[in-house]
């Protein structure tokens, strides 16, 4: 078995990977290996081909493609290693890699940092329990975007798009522009899943309909797929009885929700935190396993690849640190707890000596709203949906102004205003 | 005549409500929260327009098709027409991000550019 030892390992060539690589190098780190298992760097990036991704890292419109390449040129620029078709199989708590490919067959991988760059999956039928047959044509959203953007090919000429994510609706449009028809996007909540922007973009434009506080009930057809029942639901989300109605589609798509993709991470004796499916993680980004880091979608889905970027600088260098023995000192810790109207926190703990960036989601939308930081800062929203994430940034020398050791992050009216009133 | 559109600039989304009169001439627009808004609204009610993505085919390359785009956004009715034209294009591997595909694509003054490069294969 070929044995290799490195200071900092990234598993996964993605947009989280390839940020988490260049900074662990620009903080230090000699030797950096990037594993990964697709055929190329740039992860889901790649199939993302429309537009509207670095407007706050490049202050311009990219497509996706565009943006994985500028951090691809800026990877290959440097001596960063890397392994494409390498599929990690295991990670141990002692940072030691087992990973396997092809040509080189087993690898045993020692590393002083790992950084969890692994990305997330989608949803699937399975994960709805959506009673009918099982015929070809349903297809995750995300596989067809792969299907037509990659592979060049069409998997269906008319659609029914069950779930209003992100990615559902820029499928919409991408099926609509070539030649399918799309019948309806059906949603469940009372409100979009997606960022506002992509449901007039992508539906609006079109004349798509968008059904929400609906669902698709049952799926017809024996080989491929000939219809579904879509039915308005009540507040339990069960399916109103006399609203049914059948939608003749040949493809059904879904975008039902992404899962973080943490079975290595498991394995190595990482905790998870059961609301955003990720890592628990500290103001390094560094997990519960001393060296073990992790960013991006792993760590919580995000809705802007901007966001993925800075945050896996952030575990990148702090994991070059840690690979070089700058451990810091032992700091102060302050626990975040997710208040009034807060889905989650990311991190999970911070120390109050060193700056930290929260992202957090709301759990239902509200308007004119303050963000209490703790109570350390307060920042007016005029509106807080929870396909947007928030961002927030303290510095020490604000963290030093916390009384105990917990923050609270929380929704709060504005002043004056009672919740109640 | 009322019209509302959604300002797409930033994630707070205003409802802008433009007054228009007979011949369809903006007499005032509401609604906005900022001056943005406002610029984005009557433009999108007198010249609308997208950025056009889509795939080319692409010979001896390591995928079958190339990632394109508009290089500046089109005007939104010429959107389908540009699909259309976008199925007749065939290009040859490699490309480098930013090679133009189509120079003066639909004589719009703009270019269909590529965004990625794209080896060839083995």
């Amino acid at each position: 078995m070929k044995k290799l030892q490195v200071d900092v390992a990234v598993i996964g060539g993605g947009p989280a990977g390839l940020a988490a690589a260049l900074a662990a190098q620009e903080a230090g780190a000699g030797k950096v290996l990037i594993i990964e298992r697709n055929t190329e760097l740039g992860g889901i990036l790649q199939q993302c081909i429309h537009h509207g991704f670095g407007l706050h890292r490049f202050k311009d419109e990219l497509t996706g493609p565009e943006y994985a390449q500028r951090f691809i040129n800026l990877v290959r620029e440097t001596n960063i290693e890397i392994l494409l078709e390498t599929m990690v199989l295991e990670v141990t708590s002692q940072r030691r890699i087992y990973a396997v490919n092809s040509k080189e067959g087993m690898l045993e991988i020692e590393a002083k940092a790992v950084v969890l760059a692994m990305g997330c999956r989608e949803r699937t039928r399975g994960a709805l329990g959506i009673p009918g047959t099982r015929p070809a044509g349903v297809f995750s959203a995300g596989a067809a975007q792969r299907y037509v953007n990659i592979d060049g090919y069409m998997p269906g000429k008319r659609a029914v798009i069950l779930g209003s994510g992100d990615i559902g609706l820029i499928m919409a449009r991408r099926f609509t522009l070539e030649g399918a028809k799309v019948e309806a996007v059906v949603e469940v909540m009372p409100y979009a899943a997606g960022l506002t922007r992509n449901v007039v973009q992508c539906l609006e434009d079109f004349d798509i309909p968008l059904y929400l506080q609906s669902t698709v009930i049952e799926i017809h057809g024996a080989k491929r797929l000939e219809a579904v029942t879509i039915a308005q639901v009540d507040a339990n989300w069960n399916p109103i009885v006399g609203t049914e109605r059948i939608i003749e589609c040949d493809t059904l798509l879904l975008s039902v929700g992404l899962v973080p993709e943490n079975e290595l991470s498991v394995q190595a004796g990482v905790t998870l935190d059961p609301i955003t499916g990720g890592p628990v993680v500290d103001h390094a980004m560094m997990t519960n396993i001393p060296g073990i880091f992790a960013c991006g979608n792993v760590l919580h889905v995000h809705d802007l690849v901007d966001n993925v970027s800075r945050e896996s600088e952030r575990a990148g260098s702090y994991a070059g640190r840690y690979a070089l023995g700058q451990n810091g000192s032992a700091p102060r810790k302050i626990k975040i707890q997710a208040g009034e109207n807060i889905r989650y926190v990311v991190p999970h703990e911070v120390s109050a000596s060193e700056p930290v960036e929260f992202f957090m989601r709301v759990q239902r939308p509200e308007t004119d709203v303050v963000l209490d930081v703790g109570g350390l800062r307060r920042i007016n929203k005029v509106s807080v949906r929870p396909s947007e994430m928030l961002e927030v940034k303290l510095t020490p020398e604000q963290l030093q102004n916390l009384e105990g050791d917990t923050l609270v992050m929380q929704v709060v009216p504005k002043e004056g205003e009672r919740r109640d009133a | 005549m009322r019209k509302h559109i959604t300002c797409t600039v930033c994630p707070l989304s205003c409802d802008v409500v433009l007054e228009l009169g007979k011949d369809g001439e903006i007499l005032s627009l509401t609604g906005n929260k900022c001056k943005r808004g406002e610029v984005y609204a009557s433009k999108e009610h007198t010249a609308p327009e997208r950025t056009l993505t889509s795939i080319v085919r692409v010979k001896g390359g390591v995928l079958p098709v190339l990632p394109v785009r508009t290089s500046r956004p089109i005007p939104k009715d010429k959107l389908k027409e540009g699909m259309l034209e976008v199925a007749k294009v065939n290009t040859q591997a490699p490309i480098t991000m930013g090679d133009v595909i189509v120079e003066d694509f639909l004589h719009l003054g703009v270019d269909l550019v590529a965004t990625r490069d794209l080896e060839t294969a083995n």
